[in-house]
Order: structure tokens, then sequence, then C-alpha cells
């Protein structure tokens, strides 16, 4: 029996059922076609507890929206003591929870000017959308191919058709993609002068973390500037010292116009994200400040958790720790790509972002699952199912490290026998 | 007007010290690979910086705390640093040990993640000595100072820590909690991420070391009792006993807290005790003395490691302005005077006994107070010194020596140390002045004694490497592989392993 004491079922089949019944049939099959019908019931640190109580060391972190592991005790501590004192607030006035959270935001990126709020990433890909249409008084937009920014109105149509076709939400009159990589096949379309943004993020992750190559980004943001258009960085999973450095962009010399940020920034607790806009890209914000309104955007306690989760993010040792984790990994996972080669073909890093390649079109989804019987949770790229997406939290200590590395190898074994079969049946 | 803060802010201090405890755990996991050249090179650079700042962290430390001088300070600094290490650089902590007649192996396991109270008494030569006990036995080190005394041990601790990284140390491998608290010291000694409590300090944070379900190393007060029998040569004797009682204004565990004689000594004792720069109090200095330094609450705290004249002015004694020690006298040796407890300040308490067996009757109830520590016996008889070893509970007797510094190992053979081990008879784990040695267990490969086993054959190499400093997969590295030349990586990383491992 699974009483929640405002809800019970009686069994993980129960709800699985009811959860087909009432909330999204898809989602409820394909986990189970899939061999990972996770239900998350307790969570805590970097473990979810299935409702079977199975185990899992969380790898998938949704993104980095649990970087600092799950209901982090001083996350929880100050949501707890917000709420003796805020709520949501009154998007309308300003405030003091939101005036101290932009305040600290823009203090981590000098050469931006205001920090505007949002409760999801998507919401923010939308600000920079609209801000750049406002600054440049263009309408196009430039994505790449096998992007990813969310799935409102205008970040659904920079990505892959498959999530705006179902919903007639592509625009393609509006709406263009580029490989990438490829900064020529980029300068082509800003040649035409009549793109308002190029959006990107830094390092693609529904597409399995492929790296830019050198100097590919500064390219682009340097096209961008020559061709009157503005530069958008997603940072939503490269931002929050995910990669070393507070925002992924920082680490690449860039100086994007507008970049966006979301999950990880409310702690996985409060839902809270931001777009960063520089002075002349937030002009609409003096013109016409209530042009863009969301009650449930920079809701108070989501920018008490933020301002919590930046000040964290900037304490020395957790910078240390993120060293220490990322050199674990980048050691570990060489030496593992080396016994099990071979399946084991690539490892894309940078920090505490990896995406590892298996020698499959779907070797990921083999893998995901073999660690998933093993107790590890870790998803595929939706994007490139060879690559998996291994995503470990800023404050994992060595041991859970180490744990996640041997169960790893017990798993290859188990991935070795479900790839053949697939093999078989393609 | 400030009605102080409207949220509840969670405790920072308390959660970065659990980050630095995490952070400490992955220096100690890849420190206790280090080879021991390795190991030699950092403590080497260690000590050198440390020596280098003695004098400086020395002064800070008098100007924060208000304890001791600074001349003293400097020198026990400065102990442990050059001397500490020449003492255990030959002791091998690091190197498989092989007995082949007993045909065992031994193989060192360090503890891992050391948690260190630094008292204010000696705040920068105890980040230093347990600084340097956590290199040479390969351990990470997380030091939690006194409040009073956070400055000088933070900065000290810094100064250590940054030489140790420059010589090749894992970062992190010594840290200073920055905010220490009493509930912070509390939650942290209770952590199952630490491995082992260094707890120096008053008598209750021991306790509590010794309470947190956490393996301890803990230590307690001391209260000496200085015999001189008839056969010392008394001045000799009274020479040490101003020297050590004056050194550092007394701020040692191991200063003498009794000076014990026999009646017939006394006038002979206290002559010479005055010739050597004491002043030997009469009934009423004496009463005085007592009463200021026992007020109400206690032993009166301003007088810690002050000197003796700023002492006898306080407590409205006239001294000469030369006076190093202050002896008040109580000529019978009752247990029940308050001037036969501690003192952590230049005052000695004198008094005699009528005989041999009473005095050691006295001095063995006296020790209790300081139970587990340490001692001094000034004189020849060899009898004497047996019997009186045998009675005492503690575990060092100085011989003919500053006991100050003797008990500590730095006028004497005994190993330099700033944690008197006190025993059993201290409610501590350990009897002997704290080394490196006891900060690792050694797991023990043992053949059968029947069993024909050949060890020389026995490859231990791969129990140890030469640090190599890896590269950063972080942002500030530029990147590998565009996808395009993936494959080419992935071959030389194979071979750079294959090389690494021998054969794959
Ligand atoms: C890079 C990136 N941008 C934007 C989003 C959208 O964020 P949200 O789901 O909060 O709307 C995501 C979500 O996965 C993302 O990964």
């Amino acid at each position: 029996m699974f009483n929640y004491g405002y809800f019970s079922f009686a069994s993980k089949e129960e709800l699985l059922t009811k959860a087909a019944e009432y909330w999204n049939p898809g989602k409820v099959k394909f986990w189970q076609d899939a061999g990972t019908p996770m239900v998350i019931d307790r969570r805590e640190g970097y473990f979810l507890h299935d409702m079977t109580g199975k185990r899992l060391i969380d790898l998938h972190l949704n993104g980095g929206t649990y970087n600092f592991g799950h209901r982090h005790p001083e996350l929880v501590e100050v949501l707890k003591s917000g709420l003796d004192y805020f709520d949501i607030g009154n998007h309308w006035f300003p405030s003091v929870a939101r005036a101290a959270f932009a305040e600290k935001l823009v203090a981590t990126t000098p050469h931006m000017k205001y920090a505007i709020f949002g409760a999801g990433g998507a919401e923010a890909v939308e600000l920079a959308i609209k801000t750049a249409r406002y600054a440049t008084k263009r309408k196009k937009i430039v994505s790449i191919i096998k992007g990813y920014h969310g799935h409102s109105g205008l970040s659904v149509a920079t990505g892959d058709e498959r999530f705006s076709k179902i919903f007639l939400a592509d625009r393609p009159e509006e709406f263009f993609q580029v490989p990438f990589n490829d900064p020529d096949a980029l300068e082509q379309e800003l040649k035409k002068g009549d793109v308002a943004a190029f959006i990107i993020e830094t390092i693609p992750a529904t597409y399995g973390f492929p790296m830019p190559e050198d100097g590919y980004l500064k390219a682009c943001q340097d096209l961008c500037h020559k061709y009157g258009a503005k530069f958008i960085s997603d940072e939503v999973q490269t931002g929050l010292m995910r990669t070393g450095v507070m925002w992924g962009w920082q680490g690449y010399g860039l100086k994007p116009d507008i970049f966006v940020c979301g999950k990880g920034l409310g702690g996985g607790i409060y839902p809270v994200s931001a777009c960063m806009v520089t002075e002349e890209c937030g002009q609409w914000q003096v013109e016409d400040g209530a042009a863009h309104i969301s009650t449930a955007g920079g809701s108070e306690l989501g920018c008490l958790v933020g301002h919590h989760v930046l000040e964290m993010l900037q304490r020395p040792e957790i910078i240390s720790n993120i060293d220490f984790v990322a050199n674990f990994f980048a050691r570990s996972m060489a030496e593992m790509m080396a016994r099990h080669s071979d399946l084991f073909v690539g490892v894309r890093q940078r920090g505490l972002v990896l995406g590892l390649e298996f020698d499959h079109p779907e070797g990921a989804i083999a893998v995901s699952r073999a660690l998933y019987e093993n107790g590890v949770w870790a998803i595929f790229s939706s994007l490139d199912k060879r690559v998996l997406q291994f995503k470990p939290g800023v404050v994992k200590d060595v041991e859970l490290c180490q744990e996640i590395m041997d169960r790893f190898d017990a798993a290859m074994p188990r991935a070795r026998q479900l790839l053949r079969s697939m093999r078989r049946v393609a | 007007m400030d009605g102080g803060a409207r949220l509840n802010v969670p405790d920072r201090d308390l959660s970065s010290a659990h980050m630095k405890v995490g952070r400490a755990a992955w220096a100690a996991k890849y420190y206790q690979t280090f080879d021991r050249e390795a190991v030699l090179r950092i403590a080497e650079a260690v000590a050198k910086a440390a020596f280098d700042r003695a004098a400086e962290f020395a002064e800070l430390a008098v100007e924060e705390t208000g304890y001791g001088v600074v001349e003293h300070k400097t020198i026990k600094n400065r102990l442990c640093t050059h001397d500490l290490l020449d003492h255990y650089r030959d002791m091998d902590l690091v190197t498989p040990r092989v007995d082949e007649d007993r045909k065992i192996i031994e193989l060192p396991k360090p503890a891992g993640v050391i948690f260190a109270l630094a008292p204010v008494t000696n705040p920068v030569a105890t980040v230093y000595y347990k600084s340097i006990l956590a290199i040479l036995s390969r351990n990470a080190i997380v030091l939690s100072p006194h409040p009073m005394a956070k400055q000088s041990s933070v900065a000290a601790a810094r100064a250590v820590a940054e030489a140790a990284e420059a010589a090749g140390a894992p970062s992190g491998l010594i840290q200073c909690v920055e905010e220490p608290s009493v509930p912070l010291v509390e939650e942290i000694m209770a952590s199952d991420k630490i491995n082992v409590i260094m707890a120096t300090g008053g008598n209750m944070m021991v306790r509590a070391a010794y309470s947190s379900g956490n393996p301890a190393l803990g230590v307690g007060p001391g209260n000496a009792v200085a015999f001189v029998d008839p056969s010392a040569q008394v001045d000799a004797a009274a020479k040490c006993l101003v020297d050590s009682k004056s050194f550092d204004n007394s701020i040692l565990c191991t200063n003498e807290s009794i000076c014990l004689t026999l009646e017939e000594n006394f006038d002979n004792v206290k002559r010479a005790l005055r010739t050597a720069g004491a002043h030997v109090c009469n009934e009423e200095d004496t009463d005085r003395l007592r009463s200021y330094l026992w007020g109400d609450k206690g032993f009166n705290l301003e007088a810690i490691g002050k000197s003796a004249t700023w002492i006898a002015e306080r407590a409205g004694i006239r001294v000469s302005p030369t006076a190093k020690v202050l002896v008040p006298v109580v000529p019978k040796p009752g247990q029940d005077d308050l001037l036969f407890k501690e003192k952590l300040c230049p005052v000695l308490t004198l008094t005699a006994a009528v005989d041999f067996q009473q005095a050691v009757t006295f001095a063995k109830h006296a020790a209790k107070r300081g139970a587990g520590h340490s001692a001094a016996f000034h004189g020849n008889d060899q009898t004497h010194l047996v019997a009186f070893s045998q009675a005492m509970p503690v575990y060092r007797v100085v011989v003919n020596a500053p006991c100050s510094q003797g008990a500590a190992g730095f006028a004497t053979y005994l190993p330099p140390s700033f944690m008197i081990g006190t025993g059993y008879s201290g409610r501590s784990s350990i009897g002997e002045n704290v080394g490196p040695q006891h900060l690792v267990h050694w797991t023990k490969i043992a053949f059968g004694s029947d069993v024909p086993a050949n060890l020389e054959v026995v490859d231990l190499s791969q129990t140890t490497q030469t640090p190599a400093p890896t590269a950063s997969p972080m942002a500030t590295v530029p990147d590998p592989s565009p996808q395009t030349d993936r494959n080419e990586i992935r071959q030389l990383i194979l071979e750079e392993l294959r090389s690494l491992k021998g054969s794959l």
C-alpha cells in the first residue's frame, strides 16, 4: 500500500494504470517498453527510489535541474524559510527577492544589464527571441539542426520538427536551421540580412553533447554581429558551473547578446528561469515594462532559492569539487572505454557534461537499460540515440563516483547482450 | 532599527565545512597512492614554508589570543617544521613491508580524512604539526581552530596548504574551517565522511570527539607534578622549572603545575627557585594569588598565558620586574587546595612532603587531575625514580629536564608532539606522543605458517604511483576531439592506457 495521506495506490501497477488512464498513456508505455519503468518515489541526494524500493543513482539530473542532488538540505531550508515570509509574489511590482536575485545574476556576467525572469526554460527562450526581435526589428530566427530550446510557441519552432509539426507549430517562414559546427551555413542565412538572432546551446544537450569545434561558437557570434543579428546562448544545461565555469559561454571566450538559463537555477525545488540581456537588447523594458508578463515568472520563492543556488555555486569548495568530479570521470571513462572498446567508442566531455558514445544507432537505449538494472539512471539523447547523457552533479562525493564506475563496469556485459539482440532484430 | 534578519538563513559555515570534508575525501583518494618520494617532497616544502613564516604567525597568534610569548611561540612553531620532519623522515609509512621470516606482507592504508582540532594555546604549532603528520601518513586533513585563534590558524593553514599544493599535493589536502563554532565541530565530528578525529583542546571537546561515533585520538589536560628528590642538583632543577614555567608563559599542557619536594629539602628548593628567577610567595601573597586565580567561576581565564609580572600586578603582589615565575607555597600537601590544579600560566605551586612515601601518594592523586599526562623527576636516585614512575598515572616522566618541552619531545628523545597521548588513565585511546604512524593502519597479508611461500617474487610496485598531473576536462582547457578525428583520439587514448598498464 502506498499511502501518501492525500492519495493512495495499492501498488505500482495501479499507479501505472491510472497514470496511463488520466495522465499520459504514451509516456507510460514508452518507459515500459524501454525496460526502465521508473516511478520515482522517495529521493534524496543523488539517489532516486522507484516505487518498488529499487534505488537508482541519478545521472540524468533532468539536465542539471538536480545539480545539487535531490532536495539538498540547505536549499530546502532556504525554501522553507522563504515560505514563512514570501509567496510567489505579484509580478507587477518591484520586489526585494527579484531585485536581489537580478543583481546577483548580473554580477556573474557584467556585460549584461537586466535579468528577465520566467518559470521555465522555454519561457526564457521565448523572452530571448522576443527581445532579439525587438532589438533588431527583424523576425527570422536561425538555430541548429537537432538543437533543443523547449516546447513553447517560439522555442519549439527553433527545434526538431518531431515536436512542432504534430501541433502545426512549425514556422518555416520565420525559423531556419543550419548544421552544427558549420559557420558557413550560418553565414549563408545571415547574409540575407533579415535574421534577428542565432540561438544555440553552448553544447547541444538533446543532440548528445557533440562538442563545438575550436572557434566555432566564436565564429558564429562574430558572424551574427557582422550581419546585425543577435547571438543567443542557451545555457539551460551548460550554465551553473556544469562546464566548470558559471556560464558555459565564458569558457569559449564569448559575449552573447542574450543568454537563457533555467533548470538548476531553482535548485530542483522551485521553478525559476532567467533571460539575461544587454542594455541595448533590454530597451523594451524601458519602453514598455509590461510588454511581457508572467504570473509565475520570477516568483519570489524561486528568486530566493536561485539567489542561494548562485551563492553556493560560487564557494571555493564547490568549484574544487567540480574539478575533482570532472577529472575523475575523464580518467575513469577512458579506462572504461579501453575495457569495453567493442561497444563503448567515445566520450564527449566538458566539466560535468558528458556524452558517451556507443557503437549502435540505439546503443544508448540499451546501455541506459543495462545501467538501470544495475542501479544507475542515465538517459539517452533523444536526438541521437547512440549517445548516453551522463551528468554528474556538483557535490558528488568520491565514494559515490567510484560506485557509479563500478556499477557501470558491471552493467557492460548486460548492455552487450541487449545490443546483440537489438542487432539481430535490426 | 535592525531587528536581525527577517528570514532564517542556513548556517553557511557549517555547510561549507561539510563541503570541505567532501573535498578532502577527493584529495585523500589521490594522495594515498603517492609514492614516498612525492610524500617527502611535499613534506619538505611544507616544513620550509612553515619555518619561514613561523615568527610572523607567532606574532599573529599572540596578538590574536593574548596568550604566550612571541619568541617562544616562534620556537614552538619552528619545532613543528624541520625538527618534526627530521624525527619522522625515516619512518616509512608508504612502502609495503615484507617480513620473509614470518611470511607476512603489510600494506599501508591511510585513514583518509582527518578532522583535527587546533587549540587556542598552540594554534599555529598545532596546525603545522597536524598538517605534517597528515602529509607523512598520506591523509587529507580538515583543521578546525579554536574560535579565539581562528585568524592565525587559518593563515597558517593556508600557507601550509599552498606550499603543499605547489609541491604537487592534490588540492584540498589541507583545509581549515574559517568560522568554527561548537555546533559546527560537533556536527562535523559526527559525520560519517570523516575517518579519524585528532582532538586537542578542552576536556569537553575531547569527550565530544570520543562520543561522536567516529574513531578519535583525543588527549586530555595535564597537571604535571615535578618531584625534586633529595638526590637532585637543586640549582639545576630550579633552573629547569623556571625555564619550563616561563616558556611561552606556561601555555603548554606539559608545563609543571606543582613542585613537590621533601621537607628536609624545602628551604633549599625555595632558595634555588629564587636564584633561578622565581618569586616565592609568602603566606599572604599565596592567598592573594589563590583568590585571583580562582574566582567564583573556576580558573580566571584572563591569567592564561600571561607573564608572571602581569599576573602579580593583577593579583596585588609586589614582585621584582625580573620575576619569571610566581611560586605560591602550600606547606602541607593536601588534595583540596585550589593551587594544586592545572595552571596554564607561570604559577608553580610549591609543597613538601614528610617523606618519599607521602610524596608519591600526594603526587599520584594530584596527577589524577591531569591523568595520563606527564610528570617530572629531578634527581639521581634510580630507585625513587622507578617507584615514582610506577605509581604515577602518567605516561611520561621527564627526568632532569624542563617538562614543558621535555614531555613534548623537544628537550628529550621523545617524539616531538603537540598531542600528548593521555592513554587509558586519561580516558584516551592513545598513551604515546601522537605521530604519523597512528594515522595509518596496515593490511596484513599472512601466509600459512607451514605452507611454502616465496615473498620475494611478490610485485608490490603497483601499490604506489608517481603522481602525474592530469589534463583537466574543464572549460579552461581547449576542447579535445572534433567528431571527425574521434577515432584517432580514441586510438591515442587506448595506446596511452596500454602503455600505462603494460598490456591489456
Ligand atoms: C537546452 C535547453 N533549453 C531549453 C529547455 C526548456 O526548458 P523547460 O523544459 O524548463 O521549458 C531545455 C529542457 O530540457 C533544454 O535542455
